[in-house]
């Protein structure tokens, strides 16, 4: 399936992924090429096959329900970009 | 010292001949001299180096040294590694000094290794030549003009450099065992759910697993040792109990059924590389092994459904990435999308976006099923393959690579990057493991030889390398770089 | 034109885990901003979530609680979209396989007649983080405590056709939740709040009209307030010839209205595929057989033994029943006093009556069931008789003695039975009224009855009360006729 150039500014504004045109421009070959590869996977015939999620036939193990974590918060956030009184700062939000 | 292997290393701790201290600085010191011609590494840790070093000796002094206990080596900087950087090779994560350890490299720490510091990668585990990478190219020490192989390029060129005697890597589609093969070494990608992913910044968490990058089987197997088992911390690590991967290294391989997979010795091999694997061959034959062709019929889709199922998952993983909590943040957003995005357009790399631009359409309303829903079904048809071929033979023989390491810049094209994980990629959609031992040379550049096994038969690989390994000397070579500086 | 409103409601419910249903990090309300947001609750690079077994008990017994069907396998997938509380980037949740399959809600009309409703599914998720919009320098605050939190979402069909059977569904939901022990139920701590989904459409008609979704509702009274006003705004649009949008919409208790949310995405497409941290869920036979034989009575259980063996009306056994606290403190009150119905009248009645008036609910009663089953053993032994008793439970109330009989003892409220000492009262007040007496013997016999009155309340002003008062008005009868 070829792809246009609005279906790469669609899926880069879902990714909140920002683009200059020349760069969306040149994805959208790339990609085109790339899913025109993929498209090979629809000459298989997979009507009775039920999708692989993980490689192993495993099932989910269950945590006991118990506080294991202390406040780490002043070591968590020495790495985030804008801090004030414990809180993540981010632009307004208007809800 | 640093011509030896890990287990030869590990023996010199033992009688004395060096402390952990020396063996350290050693390596800190090449590290220091010759890295600039390379960029293997991202950070180097030489303060924590010795300091652990130190420790390790002490423990020696009274008695409680385990089998790694006071052994250098070096962690692909996707690791997580509390108070130093990981930056998985990307200006997003340039500032990110990690708050915690990933259980791999706690279970390290506790046996005593040494951390050298953390290796070059292409960003995001994303990459076949180590190109992608924020920190510039890795250059492969059998000839700096070709690429050491991706992504987990600086821990293979290290290695194969003799700045650390072994690495730690990680392997999605191959980015363990590629490197390995371009640049001579020996390189394991476990079962997936062997070892704990827990701290290893993802790419496509369905898909990676961890593993040891050294200078034989036997010392894979005793880095394997350490960093297997379960971690209630990955619901995906299994509760399997870990083997002593040493204890069968020796066993004889007479009997031992070989399969030649057909599609692994088609269109696009490298005839000098196709010779390296069948001269290979011969070896395990006169070691006493049958071989007989095998088919995998489905391994010509393990390229398409790798490539619209690890991007998917990336593209989910990576939205953590938002400027918000660490990482980089754009100047003076104007309101949250803004801030999003340009964070995101200014810290991700070219290839990183075409991968999540890609898992974002595949996954996106219309085009689910088609790809990858699809996909995922295929993948259940390769793991089959795999099992159907299981049950004709013990192991699965051919190359690691369809050609020897290329050069730099050669491979512009992402699509014809993407095929340079042929032989490699369809392992990881079915979850199997698959080393990497080194097979003989094309000109000066390296070339391997790649086995896999059964879900979980990671002794039987090393034993299998490790006999090849007793064989031959390939493995022994080493490149000339670095030797007028020593 | 007569209008059929239809309404769907989503609840989400914070299951009383102790830790996050991903991670070790406490669920406590209230903690300093991001105190309890750990590395996985952050979305760290490298981190993993590990399922809380509690959150999936929690889960599996409200199922079992509305003979929901239980599948064998749940799948936890992504749903992928960006906002500053959510901090990996995607919500894990369960979209195509959840935990809890079709199951079905009874409700309790205000007739004493009942419905059920069906909900369609009910699946497992975290809760997102919190944004602060307290000015940081024209920026928001995110806090990330509550993200990770378990949450139950409920998910009905469209079967409630007013806002009084909305919000008896959420009642009951409510009370099956808080029967469960499964959460809380604090709406005001946003342990519980819904998506209300409504449409209108012409009676008989039978296709669904456009649905508006009004986000977040978080108490009962905002729900039916919110439910009105947007069903009035949908009939008056259609009216006047417009046509409703399917949007978003949120309520706002202070204009008392709905309003369009500004689209924060303009087009979702939220991604779902299965989340490959997490490998399926499998609940085997035994586990969900084991976790039905632990279940507690639940409400409509109790409505129907309320009503059936201790043979309390209809109107009282639902009432009784409807929630948790208040069926435990009648139990226990009838437990004391040994009398069913007696117990439900003071309940119903008194307690009620001084709860609501002084805006409290059951648990913070100063009268405890234990204190309040001796009262009423005292009403049904005739040690007081009713008026002492209210006496006693204003005593009770207002922390004047412990218990009461201790109250009965020092306010000298026991019911005075002994025929002479009422008779000696009553030749008292006949011998202090000449001017009434003489009016009750010059009446006719068939309005004397009506004159008594006088003398009783005269005779148990003197017993302060006490006084047994059918025994004063036979005796009294008796007197007032001989003289």
């Amino acid at each position: 399936m070829a792809l246009e150039l609005d279906d790469v500014r669609r899926a880069a504004h879902l990714a909140r992924l920002g683009l200059s045109d020349e760069e969306a421009a040149s994805y959208v070959d790339d990609l085109s090429r790339i899913l025109e590869m993929a498209d090979s996977l629809q000459a298989v015939d997979t009507e009775h096959v039920a999708p692989l999620s993980h490689s192993l036939d495993t099932t989910q193990h269950l945590r006991v329900d118990e506080v294991t974590e202390q406040d780490q918060r002043e070591r968590f956030q020495r790495c985030a970009p804008a801090v004030e009184d414990g809180l993540y700062l981010v632009p307004r939000v208007v809800e | 010292m640093h011509d030896k292997t890990l287990t030869e290393l590990a023996a010199g701790l033992t009688t004395g001949d060096f402390s952990s201290r020396e063996l350290t600085d050693h390596f800190l010191g090449r590290i220091e001299r010759l890295d600039g011609e390379i960029n293997s590494f991202i950070t180097v840790t030489p303060e924590q180096a010795q300091a652990s070093a130190d420790a390790a000796d002490a423990t020696r002094r009274q008695g409680d040294a385990g089998p790694l206990n006071g052994l250098p080596l070096a962690l692909k900087d996707l690791f997580c590694t509390q108070g130093v950087r990981t930056s998985c090779g990307s200006r997003m994560l340039d500032n990110f000094v990690s708050p915690y350890d990933a259980t791999l490299v706690e279970r390290l720490a506790a046996a005593g290794t040494v951390s050298l510091g953390k290796t070059n990668m292409d960003e995001f585990a994303m990459g076949s030549s180590n190109e992608n990478s924020y920190y510039g190219p890795v250059k492969n020490p059998w000839d700096l003009a070709a690429v050491p192989g991706g992504s987990s390029g600086g821990s293979a060129a290290a290695v194969a450099a003799g700045l650390t005697p072994a690495a730690l890597g990680t392997d999605t589609g191959g980015s363990i065992r590629q490197p390995a093969a371009f640049c001579g070494i020996t390189g394991l990608k476990p079962t997936y759910g062997r070892v704990s992913r827990y701290g290893m910044v993802a790419y496509a968490s369905s898909l990676d697993q961890g593993g040891p990058m050294a200078r034989s089987a036997e010392d894979c197997a005793l880095l394997l040792g350490a960093i297997a088992g379960h971690d209630p911390r990955d619901s995906t690590s299994v509760t399997r109990g870990v083997p002593d991967y040493r204890a069968e290294l020796n066993a004889p391989l007479t009997g031992l059924r070989i399969g030649l997979p057909k599609e692994y010795f088609g269109e696009g091999l490298d005839p000098e590389v196709e010779a390296a694997v069948r001269e290979a061959i011969k070896v395990y034959e006169s070691l006493g092994a049958s071989v007989q062709a095998i088919s995998l019929p489905h391994t010509n889709l393990a390229i398409p459904a790798y490539y619209v199922i690890a991007p998917a998952e990336a593209s989910s993983n990576l939205s953590r990435f938002d400027g918000v909590r660490f990482g980089h943040r754009c100047e003076n957003p104007s309101d949250l999308i803004d801030l999003y995005k340009r964070s995101r357009a200014e810290g991700f790399g070219s290839e990183v976006k075409r991968r999540i631009l890609m898992g974002t359409h595949t996954l996106s309303e219309g085009f689910f099923d088609a790809y990858y829903k699809k996909a995922q079904q295929v993948r259940r048809l390769i793991r089959q393959d795999f099992l159907d071929a299981f049950d004709e033979v013990d192991v699965l023989m051919g190359p690691a690579a369809p050609t020897p390491a290329f050069d730099l810049g050669a491979n512009k094209d992402p699509l014809s990057m993407y095929l340079q994980d042929i032989y490699t990629i369809a392992t990881n959609l079915a979850g199997i493991p698959g080393i990497s031992v080194p097979a003989g040379f094309v000109g000066q550049r390296p070339t391997g030889l790649q086995i896999l096994g059964p879900h979980f038969a990671e002794s039987q690989l090393l034993n299998v390398a490790h006999q090849f390994q007793q064989a031959t000397d390939w493995h022994l070579k080493r490149p000339s770089f670095g030797e007028e500086n020593s | 034109m007569q209008w059929e409103t239809v309404i769907g409601l989503e609840v989400h419910v914070q299951l009383a885990t102790q830790s996050k249903i991903f991670s070790g990090a406490s669920t406590a309300f209230g903690a300093a901003p991001n105190t309890q947001a750990c590395a996985v609750d952050l979305g760290m690079p490298g981190v993993l979530p590990v399922l809380n077994e509690s959150a999936v008990a929690m889960a599996v017994q409200f199922g079992l609680g509305i003979n929901a069907e239980i599948p064998e396998v749940s799948i936890f997938d992504r749903k992928n979209y960006f906002y500053a509380d959510l901090p990996k980037g995607y919500q894990t949740s369960q979209m195509y396989h959840p935990i809890v399959g079709p199951g079905e809600v009874e409700i309790v009309l205000g007739d004493d007649k009942t419905k059920r409703i069906r909900v369609h599914h009910a699946h497992l998720e975290e809760d997102a983080g919190k944004s602060l919009h307290e000015d940081y320098h024209g920026m928001s605050g995110i806090d990330l405590n509550r993200a990770g939190t378990p949450l139950l979402e409920i998910v009905s069909e469209p079967d409630m056709r007013s806002a009084t059977e909305a919000v008896a569904y959420l009642r009951a939901i409510h009370a099956i939740v808080t029967y469960l022990d499964v959460s809380d139920g604090n709406m005001a701590e946003g342990s519980m709040r819904c998506d209300v989904n409504v449409s209108v459409r012409p009676e008989g008609q039978a296709t669904f009209g456009t649905r508006a979704e009004i986000k977040n509702v978080n108490s009962f009274r905002f729900v039916e307030r919110a439910i009105a006003f947007e069903v009035e705004r949908q009939i008056e649009l259609i009216e006047d010839g417009g046509q409703v949008v399917q949007e978003t919409r949120l309520y706002d208790p202070e204009a008392d209205e709905t309003r369009s949310m500004r689209t924060k995405e303009e087009a979702n497409d939220y991604r779902y595929f299965p989340c490959p941290d997490l490998l399926p869920v499998v609940l085997d036979r035994a586990y969900v057989d084991h976790l039905r034989s632990t279940l507690p009575e639940l409400p409509a259980e109790k409505r129907a033994r309320f009503e059936n063996e201790l043979g309390l009306s209809a109107y009282d056994a639902g009432v009784l029943s409807s929630s948790r606290p208040m069926a435990e403190y009648f139990e226990a009150v009838k437990a004391v006093c040994g009398d069913a119905k007696l117990a439900a009248n003071w309940v119903q009645g008194e307690l009620s009556g001084q709860l609501n008036r002084e805006n409290m609910s059951i648990d913070d009663s100063p009268v405890t069931a234990q204190q309040l089953g001796e009262l009423v053993l005292r009403v049904k032994d005739e040690t007081i008789n009713g008026k002492a008793a209210k006496q006693v439970f204003a005593a009770l109330w207002n922390g004047e003695g412990d218990s009461a009989d201790a109250i009965i003892e020092a306010k000298g409220l026991k019911q005075v039975t002994d025929t002479g000492a009422i008779e000696a009262m009553i030749d008292q007040v006949i011998a202090e009224s000449p001017p009434q007496v003489a009016q009750y013997q010059n009446a006719d016999p068939d309005k004397r009855g009506k004159m008594i009155g006088y003398f009783v309340g005269q005779v148990m002003k003197a017993s302060r009360g006490t006084a047994n008062p059918q025994q004063v008005n036979v005796l009294l009868k008796q007197k007032l006729d001989q003289i």
